[in-house]
């Protein structure tokens, strides 16, 4: 560090761009260029482990997921002597995964779908428009992001319930409307700096030619703002999907039940007879669509979440 | 006028009363002795915290929670970003300066734990962890062979079969949980720094290996400086995780673990509020945890701001 210091005193202003920084390392020495083949198989061998812990417990859960209860205790790598279909439809049926699993959509769909909406205005709001308490109202929101989701919960659930958005299927209603008001934050942060992004002349241009501000932003911006939106859904709908302690505390009547909760019971509820088999099939079943549907869109995740980020 | 009430009011209505009214509730509530389901509750003042102060469990879960604090970032950081700079600067050192071959194919094997639900990430290692059948302690049965046998022809003692429950054995049973939480979230940060990595304009890896700066140099003295942004952020969603943690400890150790080895804040919060019917006290609990995640967060914020202007 000290070696390469000195152009480094003559540092750039406070606030300038840090890109140029990088070029002060021009007299850093040594030269390193024989150390290729070892270390780029050092990768390898790395990269390769790592995808391996990732791997082969998935592959391992698929497998077993053929076996019967016993096969599974007995010997953890055996093959199934028969491949136990029944294993699927039983946990289709029975655990009422098919059931949880449309609950889950309905929910996560619903709940995705509106809160891209209002994150979207939002943030296009905050972004593009000046007005007193514009900054108070982004930091409020942004301030959203550390809040400790349990510290909520208690009196959210009394809120709902004061609201009738608990009970019966009301409590889907209460469900998506609080996993919405949680991924606010999250979505104006990242939206607000698309928006932030985007070429001042569009907006002016599309305001001389007789457009208004509704029109401005559904048929002008949020075109504009795609690729931001396609990867900030992404994140949300892997947010909410993920969600166990909302619907925990707040999604009471067993009929709305997702599939969070679903497995968790089916698990606590069979206690140490538990039937191995099912339960293995109903990891796989809830696992591949979601595994399916991100190697689809992979490539949209791969731009990151921050704007101008290049491929 | 319409635009805005529109396009601000009904986004920042849902936030106020789904998020902020609650957490503003909370405040109240910890100083009350409501127990949820009496209409009437009394202002006791600081009663609740110092029942917490004086509560053991509470502690012992705080403590549990600032281990994760520690290690989970740490631990996951490191190796998100090691595996991150492999798939992008990692490779041959002839030619550009791009990742190792297959850096898709590892990059896209990565990020699948994140998109499985937390939930069933407890379930899958529940049963990778099982005694029995479990796929870790069958793996070490099966490097146990080769091991024994070479025991066995020097005459020695063979070694028994491992039969460890991991989340059973309070000595394990946390790191056995930081172990899922790692590999959840090691995939989304190398996503992350990937995006981060990749907006380094070329020019300025390329300088830096003309340079004589081989992989490991660029990527800890010009790449990370270039990404500290990336990192901070991962850094503070990382420690408000570690100080939540509820879901994988409440599905893979329901209850706190033998001897509450892994009860966290969170899941004593729960239990406080939902079990025992305390609501003022687990309130009380959750301001408190809120405090902390705001303090950490500040911290890290601060302490990536202070390396900035030393430089």
């Amino acid at each position: 560090m000290t070696a390469v210091g000195t152009s480094a005193e003559a540092s750039p202003p406070p606030g300038a761009p840090e890109r140029p920084r990088a070029s002060r390392r021009r007299g850093g020495r040594g030269s390193r260029a024989g150390d290729g083949a070892g270390f780029t198989a050092l990768h390898h061998v790395v990269l390769s482990l790592w995808a391996l812990l990732v791997v082969l417990p998935l592959l391992w859960t698929v497998y077993t997921s053929l076996k019967t209860s016993r096969e599974i205790l007995s010997d953890p790598f055996g093959l199934p002597a028969v491949p136990q279909l029944s294993n699927y439809s039983r946990a289709w049926e029975e655990a009422r995964i098919g059931e949880y699993f449309l609950n889950t959509l309905i929910v996560v769909g619903t709940a995705l779908v509106v809160v891209m909406l209002l994150g979207a205005m939002c943030a296009y709001v905050l972004a593009r428009y000046r007005f007193p308490g514009n900054r108070i109202i982004y930091f409020g929101m942004v301030a959203g992001l550390t809040f400790p989701i349990f510290l909520a919960v208690v009196p959210l659930f009394f809120v709902l319930r004061n609201m009738g958005l608990l009970d019966g299927r009301m409590g889907l209603v209460g469900v998506i409307l609080s996993y919405v008001a949680f991924a606010l934050p999250f979505t104006v942060f990242f939206l607000h700096s698309f928006f932030t992004s985007l070429p001042e002349e569009i907006s002016e241009a599309a305001a001389i030619d007789g457009a208004g501000d509704f029109r401005t932003f559904f048929q002008v911006m949020l075109p504009m703002a795609t690729p931001g939106l396609a990867s900030v859904a992404i994140f949300n709908f892997l947010g909410l999907w993920n969600q166990y302690l909302l619907p925990l505390v707040l999604n009471t009547d067993r009929r709305n039940h997702v599939l969070a909760q679903g497995l968790v019971n089916l698990q606590a509820q069979q206690g140490y007879q538990v039937d191995w088999g099912g339960m293995f099939a109903s990891v796989v079943i809830t696992v591949i669509p979601v595994l399916v549907v991100y190697v689809i869109f992979q490539r949209q995740l791969q731009g990151g979440v921050g704007p101008g980020t290049m491929k | 006028m319409l635009f805005f009430l529109v396009f601000l009011g009904i986004p920042l209505a849902v936030y106020l009363m789904f998020v902020v009214s609650p957490f503003a509730q909370s405040f109240y509530y910890s100083l009350t002795d409501w127990s949820g389901l009496s209409p009437s509750m009394e202002f006791i003042g600081a009663a609740n915290y110092a029942r917490i102060a004086g509560d053991a469990v509470f502690w012992m879960s705080l403590r549990n929670n600032l281990a994760l604090l520690i290690v989970l970032p740490l631990v996951t950081i490191v190796l998100a970003y090691a595996l991150a700079v492999m798939v992008t600067i990692g490779g041959s050192t002839r030619g550009g300066v791009r990742g190792v071959r297959g850096a898709g194919f590892y990059r896209i094997i990565s990020f699948f734990p994140y998109a499985i639900p937390a939930v069933i990430t407890g379930i899958l290692f529940n049963f990778i962890y099982h005694p029995g059948g479990g796929l870790l302690n069958g793996f070490l049965n099966l490097l146990l062979g080769p091991v024994n046998l070479v025991l066995s022809l020097l005459g020695a003692q063979p070694v028994p079969a491992i039969s460890t429950a991991w989340l059973g054995d309070p000595r394990v049973a946390l790191a056995a949980v930081g172990f899922a939480i790692v590999w959840t979230f090691v995939g989304f940060y190398m996503v992350l720094f990937v995006a981060g990595i990749k907006s380094i304009p070329q020019e300025v890896l390329e300088a830096a290996r003309i340079d004589g700066a081989g992989r490991l140099r660029s990527a800890v003295q010009i790449v990370a400086p270039m990404v500290r942004d990336n990192i901070s952020t991962a850094l503070v969603y990382m420690g408000i995780f570690a100080l939540d943690a509820f879901t994988f400890v409440s599905v893979m150790t329901p209850n706190g673990g033998t001897a509450n080895s892994t009860k966290v804040v969170s899941l004593h919060l729960y239990q406080t509020a939902f079990r025992d019917g305390r609501f003022g006290e687990a309130s009380a609990m959750g301001v408190i945890m809120a405090v902390v995640t705001m303090l950490v967060a500040v911290l890290v914020i601060l302490l990536g701001r202070s390396r900035r202007e030393e430089r």
